[in-house]
């Protein structure tokens, strides 16, 4: 069923934002309808702070109230964040907040950030600082089972030579909305593999953007959404690079099923000073339904002449010559869909950081497709 | 291994089969019995590749006459998971790579299939893992193969062995082969063909489809088609692979032709 947007809801969201929703005639909300999130009662979420008791592991510390802003706002600069309607949401609904600093090798995290089935808004807030040359490995999983939504800004910063895996694993719910905006900027040397699992949710909205400050870092990003029903999953992905020799390796996969909508924007950025960048692109999408849609489109920016960027995006039903192969092995057309289904899915999942295989990322996020 | 009172396994009758609106096969005519190998050669576009598929069941493929019986059942009425089942194998010419699907799970699923259609029961993740270590050493295959994606990355030698260690695993009793010679080194060449020299015995047959000799070098078959134009135009015993090797297909296109003219003087029947 259509979610029913109540009208004090988008004033109130309005009022915390300090401007109104997105609409239509922005170029980066044209697909996206808010319907869900205006569904939402006009209140904040008013759970336990889920980021009250997260024990952190070794070489990972709390960042205090001082250190915060000034760290924050560089990041949201180097990746034009502020203004983004989904960070203004967040700052204006008082999120709760865990601000890290992540030094030499450190233990893996995870942290669970489930709204329940609690009316409002939940908003969170997120920010990690990777020293030089440390690593690390987060999951962060979201959850729901009700008319909620979930707003989390996640500020990164990745320091010289520093390692980063990041999952987002998110099933959620026909009612709930996520909202989930990473900025992450990487000095030279870094790694980031930032890998996101969303299926489920009335709407979602990603919307990870990287800026190599300097070129010269590695970013990978694999990301994989589903929907069924009336959801409506949406990923607008921004890479850019501020210097020469950055690397960039995207994978955008989604399912789409029922009268499900996807929607991927992919832009990349190669100013002329990012001379040796190599990029690349692609976006798969799995159309097993005749009412289901998918938007996907690549936003390459290149004024640098000397670059590598490929790009291409594919729409299809399930392969025809895969499951034939599969049926000539004695395997039933109906599980042979659904082994294509599950490997098309496991190629984003197994990337994943490796707390993800103990939820089983598959049986959430394709529940009646075990 | 030619015994004429062995038991027929496979019978081909006049088939036609189209691709779209394309007729590719023409009146194939093939028996296979237990214990026989049989090589078709010919030129691309000959159809040798359609047929493997039309026996297989590839859905693209639309059967316009003829019959096939397999083991006195109609071959053609059966979904291709059902003739896989029941004993029919073909190795493709190009395996399919399906990333994200487990090459152990995806033989571990096959295997069973077969098995359940046979009346044994299905095997553990356990009991599979040893059967197929047992089954790898067959085409010298290493097991880090099982761990990767079915086909993802493998090299054209890997796949093919890939394909003979399915064939091992499933024991067929009619192995169609299609090009599986091609895109092999030496050394890949001779490890696949003593796998399939390995697999056939006096229960099964094999059909190999190939366009050079290289391979009949290594498994030595009793019959020899030729095909051209959607039909077999020859059979011989080995020889004839060694002839073609000599003399090309250039006669084809003579007895092509020759043919073509005796089906234009043949007189139209009035009803």
């Amino acid at each position: 069923m259509p979610a029913v947007a109540l009208p004090a809801t988008a004033d109130w969201l309005a009022a915390l934002a300090g401007e109104p929703l997105p609409g239509r005639r922005q170029e980066d909300w044209r697909f996206t309808d808010l319907a869900p999130l205006q569904a939402v009662a006009p209140q904040l979420w008013a759970g336990p702070d889920p980021f009250a008791h997260v024990v952190l592991p070794a070489g990972v510390t709390r960042l205090d109230g001082a250190e915060i802003q000034a760290l924050a706002d560089p990041i949201l600069h180097a990746t034009g964040s502020a203004t983004a309607w989904p960070v203004r949401l967040n700052q204006g609904a008082s999120p709760h907040g865990l601000a890290l600093r992540v030094s030499g090798a450190a233990g893996p995290l995870q942290l669970q950030l489930d709204a329940g089935d609690g009316p409002g808004l939940l908003a969170l807030q997120l920010l990690l600082v990777l020293e030089e040359g440390a690593s690390f490995e987060l999951l962060v999983r979201h959850a729901s089972r009700g008319a909620n939504a979930t707003s989390l800004v996640t500020l990164v910063q990745l320091g010289r030579g520093a390692r980063l895996n990041l999952g987002v694993l998110a099933a959620g719910d026909a009612r709930a909305s996520l909202l989930s905006h990473l900025a992450i900027s990487q000095a030279p040397a870094s790694e980031l593999q930032l890998t996101t699992a969303v299926g489920g949710w009335g709407l979602s909205r990603l919307e990870p953007r990287v800026c190599q400050l300097e070129g010269a870092a590695q970013t990978r990003l694999r990301a994989l959404q589903l929907v069924d029903g009336q959801e409506l999953a949406d990923t607008h992905s921004q890479v850019s690079f501020g210097g020469p020799e950055g690397e960039l390796d995207q994978l955008h996969k989604v399912v789409a099923d029922g009268a499900g909508r996807s929607v991927f924007n992919g832009a990349v950025r190669v100013p002329r000073q990012a001379q040796q960048t190599n990029a690349a692109q692609l976006s798969r999408s799995l159309l097993l339904s005749e009412r289901a849609r998918v938007d996907t489109k690549p936003e390459l920016e290149i004024v640098a002449d000397d670059v590598k960027c490929a790009h291409g995006a594919t729409v299809s039903r399930l392969q025809q010559n895969e499951l034939f192969y599969l049926q000539s092995r004695g395997i039933a057309a109906d599980q042979a869909s659904k082994l294509l289904l599950r490997g098309y899915c496991e190629e984003v999942l197994r990337e994943l950081p490796a707390a993800a295989a103990a939820c089983h990322p598959l049986q959430l996020l394709l529940p009646e497709r075990p | 291994m030619i015994r004429p009172d062995a038991p027929l396994l496979l019978e081909i009758r006049d088939l036609h089969a189209r691709v779209e609106d394309q007729p590719i096969l023409k009146g194939v005519n093939l028996t296979l019995r237990a214990g026989e190998i049989h090589a078709v050669m010919g030129r691309n576009g000959s159809g040798k590749s359609t047929l493997s598929k039309v026996l297989a069941g590839h859905p693209a493929y639309t059967v316009t006459a003829g019959s096939v019986t397999y083991r006195g059942a109609d071959l053609l009425e059966l979904d291709p998971e059902q003739r896989a089942r029941i004993g029919l194998f073909l190795g493709f010419q190009y395996p399919v790579e399906i990333p994200g699907v487990s090459n152990l799970e995806f033989l571990r699923v096959a295997t069973n299939a077969r098995r359940a259609e046979r009346g044994e029961e299905e095997l553990d993740t356990f009991a599979f893992e040893d059967l197929v270590r047992e089954r790898l050493k067959v085409v010298q295959m290493d097991p880090a193969f099982l761990e990767r994606s079915v086909n993802e990355g493998f090299s054209g030698g890997e796949k093919k062995r890939n394909e003979i260690l399915q064939m091992a695993l499933l024991e067929p009793l009619v192995a169609i082969l299609d090009e599986t010679d091609s895109g092999l080194d030496i050394d890949a060449l001779r490890i696949v063909a003593e796998g399939v020299s390995q697999l056939a015995g006096p229960d099964n047959a094999t059909l190999l489809i190939t366009h050079y000799q290289r391979l009949l070098d290594l498994i030595t078959p009793d019959y020899v088609h030729v095909m051209a134009a959607g039909r077999i135009l020859r059979t011989g015993g080995k020889e004839l692979a060694l002839e073609l090797e000599r003399t090309g297909y250039d006669w084809v296109d003579q007895e092509l032709a020759n043919l073509e003219a005796t089906s234009e003087r043949e007189p139209v029947e009035v009803a």
